[in-house]
């Protein structure tokens, strides 16, 4: 009998939905046309992408001129980021640029600002979080300065799901905007996360540039999108052809942005439903989970996305459980350094105030479409042991006091 | 006060060929063996050290930088041969199964002489294991350092000292006492460039003049480490 596999690290990707690749497929090998050009097969590439926009920007309730479809995620927050600085600096002259963002952002985020900065191009603030991961509005607008073209602060974070007061942020911003007269600095938050369950309304958000993938939702891995509100100039990345409006050069991937609209509308539809159905799951994991002696939940209690369960076990190493986990047929993530190409623990996890002890033995679950409650009861199940194993043959043997702030 | 990110910007950085992180990922036969069978843990010091009251322990490391080993040997003080090893660790799959892999090699047979434990390598081990990935070989350093640390224990508590070996090294910047030793663990640690190396000694930053030496040990431990 081969053993279930249960799934449980869709932060990191989702499967496609059987019914993404379906729509997908005419779009390889029939409608394969280049939507550039002025034949049959061309027009008609051209006419599917224009559908996909279309129902794309009516679900973030965008024009459709606002939506540049990119490489993904990664490719959008860069495009996002460099692009409105080096649009803008001249505006915003002889100040230097200055951007604020918040500590537990993406790497996607992070290190192409930490390479602005390095390069000089411009200033930094990075806002600290609590200890649930959550940034304070009231500490964001405090960062912002004259010179600040730039706010750019996640929807929801991918390791821990803490949920942030973006609508707030948008609020503060045009408030001030309008008070002093500007239109900087322009709001940019990095979605990914939260498509599958939150609401991405622009105009409650009140964003100016927004960032989207189609991996994370069960669509096709190489294709997102960044919105960009009508009006605000963005410096293109790559230039060439001049598609999507010359922000985006190179051959539109239109089985890629025909699946990524398909899988956009089905999760949008099922958003509720699969929100309230995945909540009730997760609850009961991190319960079961928490039951197991020096553990501690990472993330907001309740301002978190309902597929995230990210937990700390003390004195073992995550690389070790996850590979345990696996062998069990379970697969999740860890924010241990050991995991990480760079040896470092995940900043998320220490941004929140937790000593390294504690995010090295850090796990994190994340739900979706397939999970069902029995695969949630196996893991509550099989975890305690895996737990125990680690310690015996763990030599530390810490205090809870690890979980509490270590840094002076 | 809360952390700030701990993400420095050295991506894209262009730092010559053969970064150590972009090789693969994936654990021998033997590695997975060791990792979900290890051998010779200690499961009850307390039953242990009834049945070897001197056990000579070493420790290194700590969980804060992701590794900590703990061993105890029992040596036979006739022959000199380490007779029993056990162990505990704090650590990914490569650490616990070098360390597993390391009681191995050390009591296979008639159990090795003091001597010959301490003439083992990071490389026999790995070698034993089948290889590991490039980022992990520093998973199989701290076995072995924590196995020289009991060996000198042992020979402290039999009031030995002249065999114990300190691992001095040798003094590169006069101003912050950083060796090469200390260049040798940064560099296994994933330093892989003069910036990342002075972020964590501080090496050179009031004294340039050893930089170039700085540079050359680098890529010395880098070649010898990683071969890159
Ligand atoms: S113990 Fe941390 S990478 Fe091996």
């Amino acid at each position: 009998m081969t053993k279930r596999l249960i799934y449980l690290d869709h932060a990191s990707t989702t499967p496609t939905d059987p019914r993404v690749v379906e729509a997908m497929l005419p779009y390889f090998t029939e409608t394969f046309g280049n939507p550039s050009s002025f034949h049959s097969v061309g027009m008609e590439a051209k006419k599917a992408v224009a559908e996909a926009r279309k129902s794309i920007a009516q679900r973030l309730n965008a024009q459709e001129d606002a939506i540049i479809f990119t490489g993904g995620g990664t490719e959008s927050n860069t495009l996002a980021i460099q692009g409105i600085v080096r649009a803008h600096r001249a505006a915003i002259a002889p100040a230097k640029p200055h951007v604020v963002t918040s500590a537990v952002e993406h790497h996607a985020v992070l290190e192409p600002l930490l390479a602005l900065k390095k390069a000089g191009e411009i200033d930094l603030t990075i806002v600290p979080v609590d200890a649930f991961g959550m940034v304070s509005g009231k500490e964001v607008l405090a960062a912002v300065t004259d010179a600040t073209i730039l706010v750019t602060i996640m929807m929801a974070n991918n390791e821990i799901g803490t949920i942030q007061p973006i609508a707030d942020i948008g609020r503060g911003l045009l408030a001030r905007r309008k008070e002093r007269k500007t239109v900087y600095p322009y709001l940019h938050t990095d979605a990914c996360q939260a498509a599958g369950f939150l609401s991405l309304d622009v105009e409650k958000t009140h964003v100016d540039l927004l960032t989207l993938n189609a991996s994370k939702i069960y669509g096709p891995k190489g294709i997102g999108l960044l919105f960009v509100r009508r009006g605000v100039k963005v410096s293109p990345i790559m230039i060439g052809g001049g598609q999507e409006r010359g922000i985006r050069s190179g051959t539109e991937n239109v089985p890629g942005i025909i699946g990524f609209a398909k899988a956009f509308a089905l999760v949008s539809e099922e958003r509720e439903a699969e929100s309230a159905r995945l909540t009730v799951l997760r609850d009961r994991l991190v319960e079961g989970l928490l039951a197991i002696p020096k553990s501690r939940l990472n993330g907001h209690p309740t301002e978190r996305l309902p597929n995230s369960a990210n937990v700390s076990f003390l004195d073992i190493e995550g690389e070790a459980a996850v590979l345990y986990l696996d062998a069990e047929g379970i697969m999740a993530s860890t924010g241990s350094a050991c995991a990480s190409t760079s040896l470092d623990p995940s900043h998320v996890i220490l941004a929140t105030g937790l000593s390294y002890e504690a995010a090295h033995g850090s796990i994190r679950f994340t739900l979706g479409h397939a999970t069902t409650a029995e695969d949630v009861e196996r893991v509550i199940a099989v975890m305690p042991g895996i737990v125990e194993r680690l310690r015996r043959i763990s030599p530390v043997n810490l205090d809870m006091k690890y979980f509490e702030k270590t840094t002076v | 006060m809360i952390n700030p990110p701990t993400t420095t910007s050295t991506q894209g950085d262009v730092t010559g060929a053969g970064t150590q992180t972009g090789k693969g990922w994936f654990y021998t036969d033997t590695v997975k063996d060791h990792f979900f069978h290890p051998k010779n843990f200690m499961d009850d010091e307390a039953v242990y050290r009834a049945q070897f009251p001197d056990a000579a322990v070493g420790m290194v490391g700590s969980p804060a930088c992701g590794d900590a080993m703990k061993i105890w040997i029992a040596v036979d003080p006739e022959t000199r041969r380490i007779k029993d090893l056990k162990w505990k660790t704090f650590g990914c799959a490569s650490a616990i199964a070098s360390t597993s892999m390391m009681s191995v090699i050390v009591t296979e047979g008639e159990g090795k002489t003091l001597e010959e434990a301490r003439a083992l390598r990071p490389q026999d081990i790995m070698e034993r294991l089948g290889g590991l990935p490039a980022r992990k070989v520093h998973c199989s350093v701290l076995g072995d350092k924590a196995l020289r640390a009991a060996i000198n224990d042992w020979y402290r508590k039999q009031g030995e000292t002249e065999n114990i070996e300190i691992e001095h090294g040798r003094v590169i910047d006069p101003e912050t006492k950083v060796t090469d030793h200390d260049i040798e663990e940064a560099v296994l640690d994933g330093c892989d460039t003069l910036e990342k190396v002075q972020a964590k000694l501080k090496v050179g930053i009031g004294n340039p003049a050893c930089v170039p030496e700085v540079e050359n040990l680098i890529r010395f431990y880098k070649e010898k480490y990683f071969g890159a």
